[in-house]
């Protein structure tokens, strides 16, 4: 008996799901690097860092939703209507920009508590509550912007698209920071009993709640604190384009997925590390960048875009049905 | 062995009652679910509640482990009333049950789900500011209690789904052991496992008892409750039918018992318990 328990016991589980992100980032920079001059140089690293950090702060907050077997699509819209409260309130009611920077990342959060209490309250699914609020931020954005982009923005809200420089190259504050907030999530998630609990509700609600742990409360703070890595993201795209714009998230709503799914986080909960999102989301970016540099039209950034996600999607699927019985 | 079951023989009818529960009601709706049920658990036995779909089998071990609230009737633990409002209040008097097919989280360790809910952290600045959790003394504690109860399971640190459905429940209800410092329940703990696996649930369960945990086993696999109860706890229309004795008792009887076709007052003295 021991002998067949101990062949069942020890499968030898290759991870697909963690390596693939890396082994898609390397095949990209090869063939970029393969096909233009300017791919392989630090400042063009750096950009596509600097590019990426929006996209790869909604991907903690994504990450950190899927995680619990949810899915966040209202990620990019909330995103824009963050910075176009943080910019008006500065622009039209004068605001000092600390005050209006955190009206927008409080904004930002109660989204999140807004989705999360749906979620958890109402026991909607949360693919169609984010379908709403989608909508409904997207709505809010443009009456509020009057679909106008706001211009005059203070200088402290574009402070963290300044650079300063590393070995000749130009890094910006907000890569920085995108990196520093990717390795506290990383070290919570790992190492303290709350980030284990958001594994656990979304490996199995039920067990969770057995053992003392209240699910929908894990949930809802998931829900506001993914809000809150949207509010900062908010402060990124500002800084990026030295405006608040009321189109903005259109993209990035699709591409933060695409970054969380890519990384190998599993759209069924409860397995992926958020490291692997950054690693997503710096393959979408190294993607766009690329083809950009080749002269690709942009619809086709767009479709490539759609390929990955469901190739990635396709990968998890798999390798669950691998991997459990 | 046989000297583990004359001496569990030999101490049940002396055993202190651990806990006990009197006239229980529970409606759902007009449906009555529990009917002025009475229990009792003895120390160092395993009970297995038996009864058919209907008999009030779930509802009364609802109420025991804290997931359901009895309309009437009181639980009496060690000899003092408690009331439980969920199944956290059972388990902070001791008290785990192991559910059948909810127990554990698939993708996380075998250390990580012993110690769900109940982590450990670091002693210092790292475990009160950081909140950093002590994975290496959860980790030779879950060894220490899996080599105890002689769980064969070599490492801690894979994840439960690598493990056979049998090794998995072994997991679930060695961590109900672990922590409990009162009473196990099992609900259906070798439901859909094959023979040698619920073999091996089954020797788990007499080693849980053999180290002083009284068990309630919740089971209609008739060869397995007469494989290591001590007594049995028949459910029948909401009330406690009969408690049998299985050395004495035959399983036809104890099924005719069951499913009424062999009322309690023509059930021999000496095959009640």
């Amino acid at each position: 008996m021991s002998t067949a328990l101990a062949t069942k016991a020890t499968p030898v589980a290759i991870p697909w799901g963690q390596l693939g992100p890396f082994i898609a980032l390397l095949i990209a920079c090869a063939i970029f690097g393969a096909t233009t001059d300017r791919f392989f140089s630090g400042d063009n690293f750096s950009l596509i860092l600097q590019q990426v950090a929006v996209v790869g702060v909604i991907a903690i907050g994504q990450t950190l939703i899927i995680l619990t077997a949810g899915i966040d699509l209202s990620c990019g819209m909330v995103m824009a209507l963050g910075s176009i409260v943080m910019t008006k309130l500065a622009a039209d009611w004068g605001l000092p920009a600390p005050l209006a920077i955190l009206a927008g990342v409080g904004v930002t959060a109660l989204f999140g508590l807004f989705n999360g209490l749906l979620v958890t309250r109402v026991k909607l699914p949360p693919f169609i509550v984010t379908l709403g609020t989608f909508n409904i931020a997207f709505a809010i954005t443009q009456l509020y912007s009057g679909a106008q982009t706001v211009t005059e923005v203070p200088e402290m809200m574009t402070w963290l698209g300044n650079t300063f420089a590393l070995g000749g190259t130009r890094i910006a504050f907000g890569t920085v920071l995108m990196i520093l907030l990717y390795l506290g999530v990383w070290f919570w998630l790992r190492e303290t009993a709350a980030g284990r609990h958001v594994y656990a509700v979304g490996n199995n609600p039920e067990a969770t709640r057995l053992v003392g742990i209240p699910p929908d409360r894990v949930l809802l703070g998931v829900y506001v604190l993914a809000g809150v890595f949207y509010g900062i993201a908010s402060l990124l795209a500002v800084a990026r384009t030295g405006v608040g714009d009321p189109n903005a998230g259109q993209t990035e709503n699709l591409d933060a997925i695409t970054a969380v799914v890519l990384g190998g986080t599993s759209l069924f909960g409860g397995r992926g590390v958020v490291l692997g999102s950054l690693i997503g989301a710096v393959v979408v970016g190294v993607l766009r960048n690329g083809l950009t540099l080749m002269g690709v039209s942009s619809v086709y950034q767009v479709l490539i875009t759609g390929i990955l996600v469901i190739v990635a999607v396709a990968i998890d699927q798999l390798s669950r049905k691998g991997g459990s019985r | 062995m046989s000297a583990v079951l004359k001496l569990a023989e030999r101490q049940v009818p002396l055993a202190p009652i651990v806990i006990q529960a009197r006239g229980l009601v529970k409606r759902y709706g007009q449906v009555t679910a529990l009917d002025g049920a009475d229990f009792e658990l003895r120390a160092g036995e395993i009970l297995a509640v038996i009864g058919d779909n209907g008999a009030g089998k779930s509802s009364l071990i609802k109420c025991l482990s804290g997931a359901t609230i009895p309309d009437q009737g009181e639980i009496i633990l060690d000899g003092k009333p408690i009331h439980f409002r969920s199944p956290i209040d059972a388990r902070r008097v001791g008290i785990e049950t192991v559910y059948q097919d909810l127990a554990v989280a698939p993708a996380m360790t075998i250390a990580e789900n012993l110690f769900l809910g109940r982590e450990l952290r670091r002693p210092g600045f790292l475990g009160t500011v950081l909140r950093m959790l002590d994975k290496k003394k959860m980790l030779e504690q879950s060894v220490a209690r899996m080599n105890e109860l002689k769980v064969g399971i070599r490492s801690m640190t894979q994840a439960v789904e690598t493990l056979s459905g049998g090794q998995r429940q072994c997991v679930a209800v060695a961590r109900a052991a672990a922590f409990a410092e009162h009473v196990v329940i099992l609900d259906e703990p070798t439901a859909a496992l094959g023979v040698k696996e619920g073999n091996m649930v089954l020797e788990l369960i007499r080693r849980v008892r053999d180290r002083g945990l009284p068990v309630i086993l919740i089971s209609h696999n008739m060869p397995h409750v007469f494989e290591i109860a001590d007594r049995i706890h028949v459910a029948r229309l909401g009330k406690r039918g009969a408690v049998l004795n299985p050395k004495k008792i035959s399983m036809s009887d104890t099924v005719a018992v069951m499913t009424g076709a062999m009322a309690p007052e023509d059930i021999p003295a000496e095959c009640l318990a």
